[in-house]
């Protein structure tokens, strides 16, 4: 029941003492505000973290060949280990391996248009290229199966490569040079994650049968269906043994087959930022313990402060029942709206950290590595924190108010 | 009205007893108006907390209105105390925060009046002792006997039996005093059974019945006839002072 006259006596009682109030509700409101930027902070530095692993796919793992250092079935230590077209089928074909592309190195290549000529890198590939590390198309598309079957001469170019040889001009349908070999451009795209647009990609089986490449491959990139460290490892193990009894290497011989799995060395660093996160707990719950006790501490003191004042209260004919009511609806007012005033500054001014971010960073794909993304918190959690404060502060007033209540009015008069 | 029976109170200070009240037989009749006196520790205030249901007593009983005032929880006391009685205090006891209107107005409060109509009772009551004007002033605003004027009308505004009242003068300068004393005598006129603790003989000369306390006991009741000689001694005492 909402008991007006109530209500307008608390906030009689809290317009007359504005220095109490604001004691109260300052510790309250500090105690939540500092809580909303530390876990804002954590979450922000988190967040980058994690979106600069999302610029390749998280699950990506990259293989490529050596030379073996073990001998292994009579063969000596020293020999190159080749993939070839075979083993593109074969690794596609393990399971647990999502998507995969083989890629055939070419050295440098020159790419002219007209009178505009550079160096490039030249990435041969799959279509598959793109789940792994997601490259994010300006104009056109990227390289297809057709392209693959049919050894088209085409390339997706990267930005940078675009804005050297074509200036201002569409580069889409038209003819570049790469080592004299023209060929179509269909798409331009962008690296995320990097500053520099400077790989065309091409599909593998155009540039093994233009370039001389054969049937032969250097590297793959796949992606795999891996959710946990140890699926992943597991996948790994058996790529290692599939690849080892293939080409007769050893399975411990590392140099013989080189392996970079993402997902390892994510979720190593996600366990970093777990612990990260865990300790700006600790030092949150802290803080708000820190605002617990001063809340606490206030209404003791308010409690005392206001000992005669109940005597009066008493002595003219409130119950003990009424007297508590009254401070402890006085000290949840003030608890719960400061409360609220500490969230609504703490995240404003999380929210406004995110704005002047995204502002000064410009464009999300071109800002490359950031440290610090979204640093906002859980609605959720800081709700629990404000209710927290409040059923703290109540208690807090309880006790005291309850013992006040309990004080012979004469007593209670007695004090000054 | 009043009927006290063998009424004994003692404080327990840290290890030792301290006996108040040492049995406590008084009558008081509605409409009286009857003062309290001794010397300082004669258990004169300790009496007049146990008749305005303040404080509880050890022994004996305490009739107020043919009711048995003994054993009641606290809330029970407090609506007694709000029907019954009204407190006048050395001290005043006004509520610091809150302005002239508003501390009369609290008991009303308390007995669920609304706002708008206790403000405007409480208003009524600042007019009859001539507290209008100081209605939105602070306590801190005004003058001690302004302040006594403002508890005596909360202490009415519950249309009280009974007022107590607790050495009403003791803060007041000899002047005020006697204006107080003229709005007390004022509501005893009314009807109302006025009771107070005093140590001035002067003021308790002009009640209608003196309780002498002495060590925790009636030493002697003078009543409205023997005030003329009870003003004699008190001269005599003045003089040997």
């Amino acid at each position: 029941m909402f008991d007006l006259d109530k209500w307008q006596e608390i906030l009689s009682t809290i317009k007359k003492n504005k220095m109490r109030t604001f004691l109260t509700g300052f510790s309250v409101a500090w105690g939540i505000f500092m809580l909303m930027i530390l876990l804002g902070s954590g979450n922000g530095l988190s967040n980058g973290v994690a979106a600069n692993f999302m610029n390749d796919a998280v699950n990506a793992m990259w293989i490529w060949t050596g030379e073996t250092t073990i001998a292994h079935q009579g063969l000596k230590p020293g020999r190159s280990i080749q993939f070839h077209n075979d083993d593109y089928n074969i690794i596609d074909n393990i399971s647990g391996v999502e998507s995969a592309s083989g890629r055939y190195f070419m050295g440098n290549t020159r790419y002219s248009y007209e009178n505009e000529s550079g160096e490039y890198t030249t990435v041969t590939c799959h279509p598959e290229l793109n789940d792994v590390e997601k490259m994010e198309l300006l104009e056109g598309r990227f390289i297809n199966e057709v392209d693959i079957l049919q050894n088209r001469k085409v390339v997706v170019i990267g930005k940078d490569i675009h804005t050297a040889l074509f200036k201002e001009k569409a580069a889409l349908g038209e003819y570049v040079k790469i080592n004299n070999v023209p060929f179509k451009v269909v798409g331009v795209c962008l690296e995320p994650g990097s500053t520099r647009n400077r790989n065309a990609y091409m599909p593998v089986s155009t540039a093994q049968k233009v370039f001389n490449g054969s049937n032969r491959l250097h590297n793959f990139a796949i992606t795999i269906s891996g959710k946990t460290l140890q699926e992943s490892q597991e996948i790994e193990e058996r790529i290692r043994n599939t690849f080892a009894r293939k080409h007769r290497f050893d399975v411990t011989d590392e140099s013989a087959l080189g392996m970079y799995n993402k997902m390892e060395n994510y979720i190593q660093t996600m366990r970093i930022f777990q612990a990260i996160k865990i300790f700006i707990w600790i030092i949150g719950i802290g803080t708000l313990i820190a605002g617990i006790v001063g809340v606490s501490n206030i209404m003791l003191i308010v409690v005392k402060e206001r000992t005669k004042e109940i005597g009066i209260r008493k002595a003219i004919g409130a119950s003990p029942a009424s007297v508590i009511g009254l401070i402890l609806l006085e000290s949840i007012l003030i608890t719960t709206v400061a409360g609220y005033i500490g969230l609504v500054l703490g995240t404003g001014l999380m929210e406004l950290i995110n704005y002047a971010m995204v502002q000064s960073a410009g464009d999300a794909a071109q800002q490359g590595e950031t440290v610090f993304l979204n640093p906002t918190v859980d609605f959720s959690v800081a709700v629990a924190a404000t209710l927290l404060l409040v059923v703290a502060g109540t208690l807090a007033g309880y006790i005291p108010a309850k013992r006040a209540a309990s004080i012979k009015p004469i007593v209670a008069l007695r004090d000054e | 009205m009043i009927t006290l029976n063998n009424i004994h109170k003692s404080y327990v200070m840290g290890s030792s007893k301290l006996h108040v009240l040492k049995g406590i037989d008084l009558d008081i009749e509605q409409g009286e108006f009857v003062s309290i006196m001794g010397s300082s520790g004669s258990g004169k205030s300790t009496l007049l907390n146990i008749l305005g249901m303040l404080d509880n007593y050890d022994e004996g009983s305490y009739h107020l209105d043919n009711r048995l005032i003994a054993d009641m929880s606290e809330k029970k006391a407090a609506q007694l105390r709000n029907e019954m009685v009204g407190f006048v205090f050395q001290s005043f006891n006004l509520i610091s925060f809150k302005n002239a209107m508003e501390n009369v107005a609290l008991p009303l409060y308390y007995k669920g009046v609304n706002r708008k109509k206790r403000n405007s009772i409480a208003m009524e009551y600042l007019e009859k002792l001539g507290l209008a004007p100081w209605a939105s002033h602070m306590p801190n605003e005004m003058s001690g006997g302004q302040k006594q004027r403002v508890a005596i009308a909360r202490a009415l505004i519950s249309r009280p039996k009974i007022i107590l009242a607790d050495e009403p003068t003791g803060a007041l300068d000899t002047t005020t005093s006697y204006e107080v004393m003229e709005i007390l005598k004022e509501i005893n006129q009314a009807g109302i059974t006025v009771i107070i603790v005093t140590h001035e003989h002067d003021i308790a000369a002009m009640t209608q019945k003196v309780v002498r306390l002495k060590d925790g006991r009636i030493d002697e009741i003078i009543r409205n006839g023997e005030l003329k000689a009870f003003r004699h001694t008190y001269n005599k005492e003045l003089e040997t002072a």
